[in-house]
């Protein structure tokens, strides 16, 4: 079985009294699209710095590409593509200048560089605005240009921290489409950072959730949502509810699981219908009055919140090395 | 190495408004400072209480009149008495009162030491300097007797040879707002881009690259020299126009000028680059600026002698690298010397800069 692009063993990071990462564990096969799922805080990005160099971790390593992220991070950078959360271009600076100078950074010979570069800017179908300052494109053409820019020098794994954030909804699907299509067209292995479910579920053949530093699940995302319980999930608030409206609802047709997030009642259901219509039915007979009412499929929401008791919702985190007025 | 120079350089070629920010104070400065301190006090306004009306005291009057048609150090005019002259003396419209006792002509007469008073407004250095200066070669000259048919003198005198021409006080100014651009651009074209670029998370670009720790901050400090350099330059040739240098294009001068202010961008880049190591704060540097601006350029002599200041700037001026370029600076710009003049200036800039960028290398962080 031939070595996994990505290796990580039992990876821990801590700033002073604060763990940020606590001994993860996981590996990428090659050519996987690999994502890391958790809210804001989760300790993804500090992972997916340390996994790229730019962090040295506290306890524990990574093998990526071969290369050991603490014994030799040089190696490691050799074999490696990244697009930070930040947008890291040069504004002052067009598209070409911008692959010129990375691809004299890693070292591309001189011949072939001119050739590779508007190979890459028609990869990301940015020819058009090859000269323009960067400064000029959009948000999403910005992210093409460091897309094109990860790639300059061929690596062999490619690393994404939130690579749709701050994006519009359809910058962001531009830069999906933008990544299938490179990853059809090379042999790379992916692993992304995000907190948008729907990006993780498109895009990841494995995703990882993770929050508060720890690795709460990893499979693909079918496999995820076939764990939860239920095949729907209804979200139910109510008033005037008797001490045992729980267990109530824990009897009604379909119900495999109830969970409580604050005042919303949460069912799994593999009946939503036949749920719904015993719901409305015990509310009436016991003077409870549902205030809202919610049906959907078993989504990657129900899975987060199945493994970590709550939503995805931002949080607050400890300062991040890199945290600093202008970018907060 | 070469890819960093090369995209700093790409960045500050599209910043027309950071060339523009970084050459502008120093010329501005340059001028203002040069024509506001280098002048001549002249307009002083002297009132004038004769209490004695006798010959002598006429004649000092009228005395005192040619130098206000002539060189113009004062104005003359007369008060009925002291009381009335000092009071304008205090509301300020007058800068000071010359007052002749009444018994002044008969001590002349009687050679019985005569004397005259001036009460002036001391509250302005200068200008009280200027007065009671002018006032003294008044009363020499009043004493002074006819003119002798000796040819050969008996009393000592003293003959004053200057060395070099007439030198400006704008010229004088010169060296330091040569070194002055420089800093400016290595604060603001270097410095506080290099900690904006850091806030702004631009570094992590760089540093998942496989560049070195030293070609990263070897990337820097040439890229930062190159456009202090710039600066220096451009202020030399425009700076040497306007204060009026002579022959400022002289070949082996200009090289000698390029040598120092190689030197000098290297030793402030360094310097530059060993405070902001590990500042991530942006409003720091900024707000550093100011305070080095003062702290630096002042106490190294660009504007007033060393001799006149006190124990404490001397020993500023002393670790203070802006005293060596200024030093060096003025040896060509004034009087046109050698190599050997500056061979020290040279050495400590040259040194300061190996400590300072040493010192960098080893806190400069390869990881966030």
């Amino acid at each position: 079985m031939p070595a996994p692009a990505i290796d990580v063993r039992a990876i821990t990071k801590r700033f002073g009294d604060f763990t940020a990462v606590n001994r993860i564990s996981f590996e990428v096969d090659r050519g996987e699209v690999f994502g890391l799922l958790g809210p804001n805080g989760a300790g993804k990005s500090t992972l997916i710095r340390m996994l790229t160099t730019l962090v040295e971790p506290t306890e524990g390593t990574a093998i990526v590409g071969g290369a050991d992220i603490v014994g030799d991070p040089n190696a490691v950078r050799r074999t490696i593509g990244v697009i930070p959360q930040a947008m890291t271009s040069d504004l002052e600076l067009s598209a070409t200048e911008n692959l010129l100078i990375f691809a004299k950074l890693y070292g591309v010979p001189r011949e072939g560089r001119k050739a590779l570069i508007a190979e890459l800017l028609a990869a990301v179908e940015l020819t058009q605005w090859a000269d323009k300052p960067v400064k000029m494109l959009s948000g999403g053409m910005r992210r093409r240009v460091e897309i094109a820019r990860g790639l300059v020098h061929k690596p062999s794994i490619f690393f994404l921290d939130e690579p749709t954030t701050g994006l519009d909804p359809v910058s962001r699907t531009a830069v999906w489409e933008m990544l299938r299509k490179i990853k059809a067209e090379r042999d790379l292995t992916i692993l992304l950072t995000t907190h948008y479910m729907d990006e993780a579920d498109k895009l990841c053949d494995r995703i990882a959730i993770v929050d508060h530093g720890e690795l709460k699940a990893l499979d693909s995302p079918l496999r995820l949502k076939a764990a939860v319980p239920g095949e729907n999930t209804l979200d139910a608030s109510f008033s005037g509810m008797p001490a045992d409206w729980r267990a109530t609802l824990e009897g009604l047709p379909g119900v495999e699981e109830v969970t409580v997030d604050g005042p919303v009642f949460r069912l799994a259901s593999a009946n939503g219908p036949a749920t719904t219509m015993a719901l409305m039915s015990a509310a009436s007979e016991a003077g409870v009055t549902v205030d809202s009412l919610g049906i959907q499929s078993t989504s990657l929401d129900d899975v987060f919140v199945h493994y970590t008791g709550h939503q995805l919702r931002d949080a607050l985190q400890a300062p991040s090395p890199t945290d600093r007025l202008i970018r907060r | 190495m070469l890819a960093i120079v090369e995209r700093e350089l790409r960045r500050f070629r599209r910043s027309p408004a950071l060339i523009a920010m970084s050459l502008i104070m120093p010329v501005v400065q340059l001028v203002v400072l040069g024509y506001a301190f280098g002048g001549t006090v002249r307009h002083l306004k002297l009132g004038i209480v004769d209490q004695d009306h006798g010959v002598p005291a006429v004649h000092l009057r009228e005395m005192a009149g040619a130098v206000a048609s002539g060189n113009k150090t004062f104005a003359t005019s007369l008060y009925p008495d002291v009381g009335t002259a000092v009071t304008a003396l205090r509301n300020g419209h007058l800068n000071g009162v010359l007052t002749i006792p009444p018994d002044f002509s008969r001590r002349v007469l009687s050679k019985d030491d005569p004397h005259v008073a001036l009460i002036e407004d001391n509250t302005d250095g200068f200008v009280s300097a200027s007065l009671a200066g002018a006032m003294s070669s008044l009363v020499e000259a009043y004493d002074l007797p006819p003119e002798s048919a000796r040819r050969i003198l008996t009393t000592t005198s003293l003959d004053v040879v200057e060395v070099y021409p007439y030198v400006p006080y704008i010229q004088y100014l010169l060296p330091g707002s040569i070194v002055m651009s420089i800093f400016m651009m290595v604060m603001i074209g270097g410095g506080i881009i290099f900690i904006d670029d850091k806030a702004r998370g631009l570094h992590e670009g760089y540093l998942v690259t496989p560049i070195s720790k030293l070609e990263l901050i070897l990337g820097f400090t040439v890229s930062g020299a190159v456009k202090a350099v710039l600066a220096g330059l451009v202020l030399m040739t425009l700076g040497t126009v306007i204060a009026g240098v002579p022959n400022p294009f002289e070949p082996m001068r200009l090289v000698r000028l390029f040598v120092v202010i190689l030197v000098t961008s290297m030793a402030l880049v360094s310097m530059m680059f060993l405070l902001m190591v590990r500042m991530s704060d942006p409003l720091l540097p900024r707000a550093l600026f100011g305070v080095l601006n003062t702290i630096l350029y002042f106490p190294s002599g660009a504007v007033y002698p060393q001799q006149a200041f006190p124990a404490w700037m001397r020993g500023i001026a002393v670790c203070d690298p802006f005293t060596y370029a200024v030093h060096a600076l003025k040896s060509l710009v004034l009087k046109n010397t050698g190599f050997v003049a500056i061979g020290f200036d040279l050495g400590f800039l040259i040194i300061f800069s190996i400590v300072a960028m040493s010192a960098a290398t080893l806190l400069f962080k390869r990881t966030l």
